[in-house]
């Protein structure tokens, strides 16, 4: 057995703060914004875009190059201590002009703060963001989420495969304002290509490098065999 | 007849490892007589020597809760790596709500994590209750900690039962399914619905409690009590099951920050955080309770933090039924509530009301909002990005169970196989809320 660790209490660099309350009366726009906004602005001014206090909280746009250092140094930094990843997400717009948005929500377990920010990406343009893996491991699932329901790709993520659907999923992102909610394929369309998946035998080019006597496979078996292509049941 | 559900070539072969070398490394003294590596034991079996084994947990599997599928490669029976697969639960909850108005939306919330219904309900409520910028009435926060506080009993009964079916014990499961089919008795009093029980609207609650409804969950806090130190004789200090969890999948509290862990696992690994302290809604900074803490990260310590949970829940219980104001439940605002049946049905007014509320949904202002609740899974929010309209923009589930899955890989690495059915019991995953 290992020695007991050492507790992390939530809200030690809080000091003098008054206790945590309910909050009640939360003015739509305007209020007091999250201090980490204008440090962060006087820290990265070729980044920052502007930020806004919406609903109590605090959103700051960056320039979506630049996410990756911002995030590292909300991290690092002694005065924010952003240790916690809460969400990765994007925000498409029924607007067709409005930028599409990608979202972090990042809390400060000392500091008791949340934070949210966004990098616009403009429509017509490569849906490309930095990852935020190298600084929260969290982020390997909800990025690849959003790369799955979106098409965002995240750069520098260890392995963006789809999470939700499967693999050789054709029909584009669902979660993007132009995928029909019934999907672009017809009924009939769909079923064939559900039913012609085997669920249970499908693997991953890396998971079948696992096995040695994949490569004496005919090439034509090993793609049907990472297609996941019924093996003649 | 068998069917054949894994490819065979992938279960026969020798392994390679990370860098594509093969295994397969000879153990024998150098010529020099110094012995490099430990002999091996002359194997019945000589060409399976080194071998990694690649299986395939589930989707079928009763014991990953649901439809996970576990890839392992194995060395004997040690896990050397897991790939997990998520997804076939699927639904597309969130693109779904992007075409329904926000009290349309509470229907689909109970289905994510289905056995924390008014839970979600109520984190759904809360959050689009921000978005439209109303503060609820007195009697309706109290009713709602009622609600939240009871599907986390539910919610924490399921787990332990099934863990303890996962690892051996088949009693303190069905003690605990009595109990939790005490907890639905009282929500079907409640609401009618007992599963997916939709116990919430934007404003307010689908119902008040009906009368002599406070007598029955008095009833249900004396004797529920009784049924958790059995459960606690009968499996706390149990030889096999403290052999069978402690130890296993630990995390540290920087791991488990890092990772995004949230909930009891975080807590079970020394992180002290919970949203109801931290970051309080509906007035639980006034209510006494504690938060219990592990401090050895491992299975064990994640089963101690929930059982006692389960008995703060029930501390909350007891002062929220005291406590109960009298009042309305629903907020007075016209842009949200419906008038009254009998009034919809006899005045023209009102009538019109109903049917505007009913056909076109009340509409929040442009706006976004993040309220995070603590599910009994862990962080739960809901995200809504509103343009102005009377359905969401976006409306974005905040998963617990996801996040924390998320950690299984780094958590069985170098565990035994059975030790891997424990951990992934103990993360007390719902399919429902991953897939979504």
């Amino acid at each position: 057995m290992s020695a007991p660790f050492t507790v992390i209490h939530a809200g030690h660099a809080a000091t003098g703060e008054p206790a945590p309350r309910t909050p009640t009366q939360v003015p739509h726009r305007g209020g007091t914004a999250n201090p980490s906004a204008a440090r962060l602005q006087a820290q990265f001014p070729q980044f920052y875009e502007r930020h806004e206090v919406i609903w109590g909280d605090t959103t700051v746009y960056v320039r979506p190059e630049a996410i990756l250092d911002v995030v590292r140094w909300l991290h690092d930094d002694a005065g924010e201590q952003y240790d916690y990843l809460v969400d990765v997400t994007a925000v498409e717009y029924r607007d067709v002009e409005h930028p599409l948005e990608v979202v972090w929500h990042l809390r400060s377990l000392p500091f008791r703060r949340f934070l949210r920010l966004k990098a616009q990406l403009p429509k017509g343009t490569p849906l490309r963001v930095p990852s935020v893996w190298p600084v929260y491991r969290g982020a390997d699932w909800l990025e690849r989420e959003c790369f799955d329901m979106f098409g965002i790709s995240f750069e520098g993520h260890p392995d963006l495969r789809r999470i939700l659907m499967w693999e050789q999923y054709r029909e584009g992102y669902p979660l993007r304002k132009d995928f029909p909610l019934r999907g672009r394929f017809s009924r009939a369309e769909q079923l064939r290509q559900a039913l012609s998946q085997n669920p249970e035998a499908k693997y991953s080019m890396e998971e079948l490098t696992i096995a040695d006597a994949f490569e004496d496979l005919p090439q034509d078996m090993r793609q049907r065999l990472a297609g996941g292509e019924r093996t003649g049941e | 007849m068998a069917t054949k559900r894994t490819i065979d070539v992938a279960l026969s072969t020798t392994g390679l490892d990370r860098e594509g070398r093969p295994q397969r490394v000879p153990l024998v003294a150098d010529g020099s007589g110094q012995v490099t590596a430990m002999a091996a034991p002359p194997s019945l079996e000589p060409e399976l020597e080194g071998e990694h084994m690649l299986i395939n947990l589930g989707p079928q599997h009763p014991a990953t809760h649901g439809v996970l599928r576990l890839v392992l490669e194995l060395d004997g029976e040690t896990v050397v790596r897991c790939i997990p697969h998520v997804g076939y639960l699927h639904c597309g909850f969130e693109k779904i709500g992007e075409y329904r108005q926000y009290n349309q939306i509470i229907p689909w919330t109970d289905r994510e994590d289905y056995l924390n219904s008014p839970g979600n309900n109520i984190a759904f409520a809360l959050g689009a209750e921000r978005l439209f910028g109303v503060e609820i009435t007195e009697r309706c926060t109290v009713l709602r900690v009622i609600a939240l506080e009871l599907s986390r009993i539910i919610s924490h009964l399921v787990w332990v039962g099934t863990t303890c079916i996962d690892i051996g014990a088949f009693t303190p499961f069905l003690w605990a399914f009595q109990e939790r089919e005490n907890i639905y008795n009282l929500l079907e009093g409640w609401v009618g619905a007992r599963l997916t029980t939709s116990i919430s609207r934007v404003g307010g609650m689908a119902a008040d409690i009906p009368d002599g409804w406070l007598d029955g969950l008095r009833g249900f806090l004396k004797t529920f009590p009784k049924t958790l130190v059995e459960v606690d004789k009968m499996i706390t200090r149990n030889g096999i099951w403290v052999g069978r969890t402690i130890g296993l999948g630990i995390m540290t509290p920087q791991d488990a920050i890092n990772y995004g862990l949230s909930g009891a696992m975080a807590r079970a690994s020394g992180v002290a955080w919970d949203m109801r302290k931290d970051f309080p809604y509906l007035d639980y900074e006034t209510y006494d309770f504690d938060v219990p803490i592990g401090v050895n990260g491992d299975v064990y310590d994640r089963f101690l933090v929930r059982m006692e949970e389960l008995r703060q829940s029930v501390r909350i219980l007891e002062q929220a039924v005291e406590r109960l104001p009298d009042g309305p439940v629903n907020v007075n605002d016209p842009r949200l509530i419906l008038p009254p049946k009998s009034k919809a049905t006899s005045e023209m007014e009102s009538m019109i009301h109903h049917f505007k509320l009913v056909m076109e949904g009340p509409r929040p202002p442009v706006g976004e909002v993040y309220v995070p609740v603590e599910s009994p899974k862990g962080e739960k929010g809901y995200y809504f990005v509103s343009d102005g309209t009377a359905k969401p923009v976006r409306w974005r589930i905040r998963p617990p169970s996801f996040v924390n899955l998320s950690a299984i890989p780094k958590m069985v690495e170098g565990h035994l196989l059975s030790d891997v059915i424990a951990i992934n019991a103990s993360i007390d995953i719902v399919m429902g809320e991953i897939d979504r």
